[in-house]
Formats: C-alpha cells, sequence, structure tokens
C-alpha cells in the first residue's frame, strides 16, 4: 500500500472516531464499541473501493453498502461527513429529535445510506437482493454488507449466506468485524456462533481473515474479493472501543455514551493520535 | 355472476405472466412453493426472472427489499401465514419502514386452507399487515379483481400485501362495468335496511345472502371492500347514514381485521351499529374447506341469519 494513502486512510479514520464520539456524546446514548471497531474498514471502502458520488447519492450505478449492524450508524455517519455527504456539524444532531441521524441508519432520511437497517440479520439479505438485481441487469454494481459477529446468532443470516452461494453473488462481499464481544459478554460465553470462518466456508463463501485495522491487510481483502467467483467473506479481527483506551475490549461500551469527563479524555486521546499522524504526514 | 369458479392464487399467477410480457423489471421470488402459490406460472413463462429462494421466508422478504431498493419491481409469495407470520418484523422493518415498492402476495389464507389444518389457517394476517405504517391491504373477491388488483400494483409507489386463497371461488366481477381503484369500494347492490360490507371470497356469499334477505323483505345494500387499507370511508360513511346498520363479513379472525377496521373508522366518523361475522378468535382444524366455511359460518346462511337478527333489533 502507498504510505502516503495509509496515512491519508489513518487520518480519515482518527477524524470519524472523533466523529463517533462527539455524536454518542451527544446522543446521550449510541453504540460507540462497534462504531469503533469496524470504521476503519468503512472508512476503506468509501475512500478507495465504492463507486460512489457524494454529490448524488441516489446514483442509479453507484455500490451499495448495507450497514447490517445498523446500531454502528454513528461509524457510517462519521464516514460519510468525511466523503462530503454532510456536514461534520450535523454528527451532533445524532439521535435528536427531527435529526436526518436517526439511532439506526434510515435510507429515506439520510443521504448516502442505501438500506434501512437496525434489526440484526436483515441487512445482509436485503444486500443479497441488490447483488442480485445487479446480476439480473448486468450491471457490474458491487455490493457491501458489513455484520456483527454477534449479529450472526441470528437465523435469517445464514439464510442469507445460502442464497448468496447458491445464486454465486460474486459481487457481493460481507465483512464480519470480529471484536469477539456482544451485549451480554464475550461471544465465547454467551452462545457462540464460532468458528465463523470455518462456517462461512462450508457455506461457500471465498473466506478471509484479517487484522481489521490494519489497512494493508483491508486494501489486500478488497482485491482478493475482487476476482472471487463466489461471494466474499471478510473476517475482520478488531477491537470493540479501538482507538480509545477506556473503551477497548470492554463490553460495557457496547451501547452507552460517555459523560462529559469520558468525552474529554476520550477526545483527548483521539486529538493527541491525529497531532502524531498530521506530524509525520 | 358466471358459474365459473377460479381460485385468486390461479389469477395471480396469470397475471403476473401477462404483465411481465411487457414489463422486463418485473421480479418474482418465492420460498419453495411455486407451485402452490401459482409462481410457477411465471417461473415458466421467465425462468430468468423468478428467483426461487427456498424455505426461508425471512430471507426472501430482506431480499426483495434489496431489489426494490435497486429498483426492480418485486413480487414476493408465499402461504398467508409464513409472509404475514413468520416474516412479520423483516416485512416490517425491511420493507414497510423505508416504504419499499414490494407487493406481498400471500395465497393459502384463512380457513379455506382446508385439510392442511390449524397452522396452515392464517387469520391473523389482515390485523398483522394492516398494523404496519403506510402498508396497503387489498383482498380480492375473484379471479377479475385478482387481475386487475395484480395489474394496478405494479407500477404502484409503495409496499402492499395482497391476500389470496387457495379455493376455486365464484367470478363475480366479470361485467362492463366493473372498475377497479386501490382504496375505492364497489357497490354491487343497492338497500336501505342493512349494509352488508363484505370482502375476499366473502362477497359471493354476501350477495347471495342479500338475495335471500330481499324475498324476505329485508333491502340488504351489499358493498365489496377490497382494499381494507387505505379503507374507503366516504361508501362506509354513506351506508352508515343511509342504512342505519353495518354488518361486515370476513375470513379473518374477527379480532384486528376488516370488521374491526371498519368499527375503528365509524366509531370515529359516523358512530353506529357494526356486527361482525368471521372467525370467532379460535384456531381452525382440518377438513374440506367448504365444509369449514360452513363450521365456522361463512357462509350465506349465517350472514342471513346474522342480518335478521341485526335488523330485529334495530331502533
Amino acid at each position: 500500500m502507498d504510505q502516503n494513502l495509509k496515512k491519508e486512510l489513518q487520518i480519515l479514520a482518527c477524524n470519524a472516531r472523533m466523529g463517533i464520539i462527539n455524536g454518542v456524546h451527544s446522543a446521550k446514548s449510541g453504540h460507540p464499541g462497534g462504531s469503533l471497531s469496524c470504521v476503519d474498514t468503512l472508512t476503506y471502502l468509501y475512500h478507495c473501493v465504492m463507486r460512489h458520488d457524494p454529490k448524488n447519492p441516489k446514483w442509479a450505478d453507484r455500490d451499495r453498502l448495507v450497514l447490517s449492524k445498523g446500531h454502528c450508524a454513528p461509524a457510517l455517519y462519521a464516514v460519510l461527513a468525511n466523503e462530503g455527504y454532510f456536514d461534520k456539524e450535523m454528527l451532533l444532531t445524532l439521535r435528536h429529535v427531527g435529526s436526518f441521524l436517526q439511532g439506526h441508519p434510515e435510507m429515506k432520511k439520510t443521504p448516502g445510506i442505501d438500506m434501512s437497517t437496525g434489526s440484526l440479520g436483515q441487512g445482509i439479505s436485503a444486500a443479497c437482493g441488490m447483488a442480485m438485481a445487479a446480476k439480473l441487469s448486468n450491471k457490474d454494481t458491487r455490493v457491501f454488507a458489513v455484520m456483527g459477529d454477534g449479529e450472526i446468532e441470528e437465523g435469517m443470516a445464514w439464510e442469507a449466506f445460502m442464497f448468496a452461494s447458491h445464486y454465486k453473488l460474486n459481487n457481493l462481499t460481507v465483512v464480519i468485524d470480529y471484536n469477539g464481544l456482544q451485549i451480554d459478554g464475550r461471544l465465547s460465553e454467551v452462545c457462540s456462533p464460532e468458528p465463523i470462518p470455518q462456517k462461512l466456508e462450508a457455506f461457500g463463501f471465498n473466506t478471509i481473515v484479517i487484522d481489521g485495522h490494519n489497512f494493508e491487510e483491508i486494501e489486500a481483502a478488497f482485491e482478493n474479493a475482487k476476482t472471487s467467483d463466489k461471494p466474499t467473506a471478510i473476517i475482520q479481527k478488531t477491537v470493540k472501543g479501538k482507538g480509545v483506551s477506556f473503551m477497548e475490549d470492554n463490553v460495557s461500551w457496547h451501547g452507552s455514551a460517555p459523560n462529559d469527563e469520558q468525552y474529554a479524555v476520550a477526545m483527548e486521546e483521539l486529538s493527541a493520535a491525529l497531532a502524531e499522524l498530521e506530524g509525520q504526514a | 355472476m358466471s358459474e365459473k369458479k377460479i381460485a385468486t392464487r390461479d389469477s395471480y399467477g396469470a397475471a403476473l405472466v401477462e404483465c411481465a410480457e411487457h414489463d422486463s423489471e418485473i421480479v418474482v421470488l418465492d420460498a419453495d412453493l411455486a407451485a402452490a402459490t401459482k409462481t410457477g406460472m411465471f417461473k415458466k413463462a421467465h425462468p430468468d426472472r423468478f428467483i426461487d429462494c427456498g424455505i426461508a421466508e425471512c430471507n426472501m422478504m430482506g431480499v426483495a427489499a434489496g431489489l426494490a431498493a435497486s429498483g426492480k419491481k418485486v413480487f414476493a409469495s408465499t402461504f398467508a401465514m409464513f409472509a404475514a407470520g413468520r416474516a412479520f418484523e423483516i416485512v416490517r422493518n425491511s420493507i414497510g419502514y423505508p416504504h419499499l415498492p414490494v407487493k406481498i402476495c400471500a395465497t393459502h389464507a384463512g380457513i379455506s386452507v382446508g385439510e392442511d389444518g390449524a397452522s396452515h389457517q392464517c387469520c391473523e394476517d389482515i390485523a398483522l399487515m394492516r398494523a404496519i405504517p403506510g402498508m396497503t391491504v387489498i383482498n380480492p373477491s375473484d379471479d377479475v379483481e385478482t387481475k386487475a388488483a395484480i395489474r394496478a400494483l405494479v407500477d404502484f409507489d409503495g409496499p402492499a400485501y395482497v391476500r389470496l386463497g387457495r379455493l376455486a371461488v365464484p367470478v363475480i366481477n366479470d361485467n362492463e362495468s366493473y372498475h377497479f381503484e386501490i382504496g375505492k369500494g364497489v357497490q354491487l347492490k343497492d338497500g336501505s335496511d342493512v349494509t352488508i360490507l363484505a370482502t375476499g371470497l366473502m362477497v359471493a356469499p354476501a350477495l347471495e345472502a342479500a338475495k335471500t334477505l330481499e324475498a324476505e323483505g329485508i333491502s340488504a345494500r351489499v358493498i365489496n371492500i377490497h382494499t381494507i387499507k387505505p379503507l374507503d370511508g366516504d361508501i362506509i360513511r354513506k351506508a352508515a347514514e343511509e342504512t342505519g346498520l353495518l354488518v361486515t363479513v370476513e375470513e379473518h379472525n374477527v379480532m384486528g381485521g376488516f370488521g374491526s377496521a371498519v368499527s375503528e373508522f365509524c366509531s370515529e366518523n359516523c358512530p353506529i351499529r357494526v356486527v361482525k361475522i368471521g372467525v370467532n378468535d379460535t384456531f381452525g382444524q382440518s377438513g374440506p374447506a367448504a365444509e369449514l366455511l360452513d363450521v365456522y359460518g361463512l357462509n350465506a346462511q349465517n350472514i342471513v341469519d346474522t342480518v335478521k337478527r341485526a335488523v330485529s333489533e334495530k331502533k
């Protein structure tokens, strides 16, 4: 990977992390942990992979992204703001009455959102439908679905995996954000869907395991997905709460907002990280 | 009324084939029931645009949403029990909430499923579907109306639920004056003592009952309400004001369905007695469809008896 691009992505992702914390703090609710774990991949997808136009969000020939783990909307909103879909100031309206930034993504309200999600296990099916629509119309549209690791405990997800594999939807790439935590605790302790790569392999997927915070590995995985004749599953090992020391790998930050004091610490850490990245640029 | 009897699921399959001939964006989904729902007719004519999702109704509804979000004109079919029941939450969140134009055409609704019994006799689907904001709910009475509804829905910009049956039912709308419009009731017979508001396969017995009542000196108006949501308030209010008594007839639980919709409308807009005929909050059982309709009082005789009783109680 080009080192300048890598730096640019790291800066964008750090900015997005600040957007996540700003939004969740302003809302006094939301899901920072899983947002922070998937934001690097979302940054890479919108900045380097997807064919899209922030000035024309409904462009018919755009690639699609479905955030199946819809509760991590703060990450998607922050990335869309980075890309110019709307002003970053809007992130502070997250979850406020009248805002177009709903607690979970709503395609009819927010520019850049391709599918309404939030009820787990459903977004992946819609992504399959979008990939199928592209196949039926002989378009080269690519579809990306970002799922939680806990989310795949929903049986419907496996209906969708069967479907994707049966219909050879190689224009579909599923990212599984494998941070190992769900609301009630560790996946391995709640009702484990593991081993995840083996199961997806058995369901007919081109399966890749990466470090989801390493842009070089992220790039290689999406390059690999392009050439597969099967749907691809990228199982990305991540750290829930990544980038904010006290949130990292701590289940209590799945769905709670920082108070003013915690907010100040988080922003200080992220600002320092950003300054270091920019200093090196 | 002709002597012909056709199941509305057959009319649906035929209408799909007809519509798809001049519209290449129509896509049809099923969940391993194409032979029964009659989407098999479409599959035969347009195999490239038919997607079998297997026995996975929840995924089918999600796939339908994704196709619709990409501009396809989507019809998704399975039995009412699974479309409205099993997949309810997906229909609500992935189709209803984003108001995507997926046409859910559910067959084998109601008691008239017959021998398969209670597990497959969905008498709750109208209640479930009409509770979803923005969902249009259509319950056609015969072959002519089903085909008209499907034609009207191809380019309809919103989600819709169409309730179809397994049992062959009389063709009652095969006349030149028949006109279908989503949301508009159809008056089939005028009358002054009472109005029978019927929907779906109960429209034919309602007409038959009105004839019997006429012979016995009771003048019954008969209105076919094919669209349960949005409900045609104008035609109901007029009937309430002019005949002073409403009797609703549906092959569905009397709780939450068509009769409830009429009652809700009347209690707010034109308070009046509404007597409901339907499945009386009970599960069905196995048996031939025609016999079951009799067992649960879904026939002309029970409509006659109920109307006579209600008219005699009229102030």
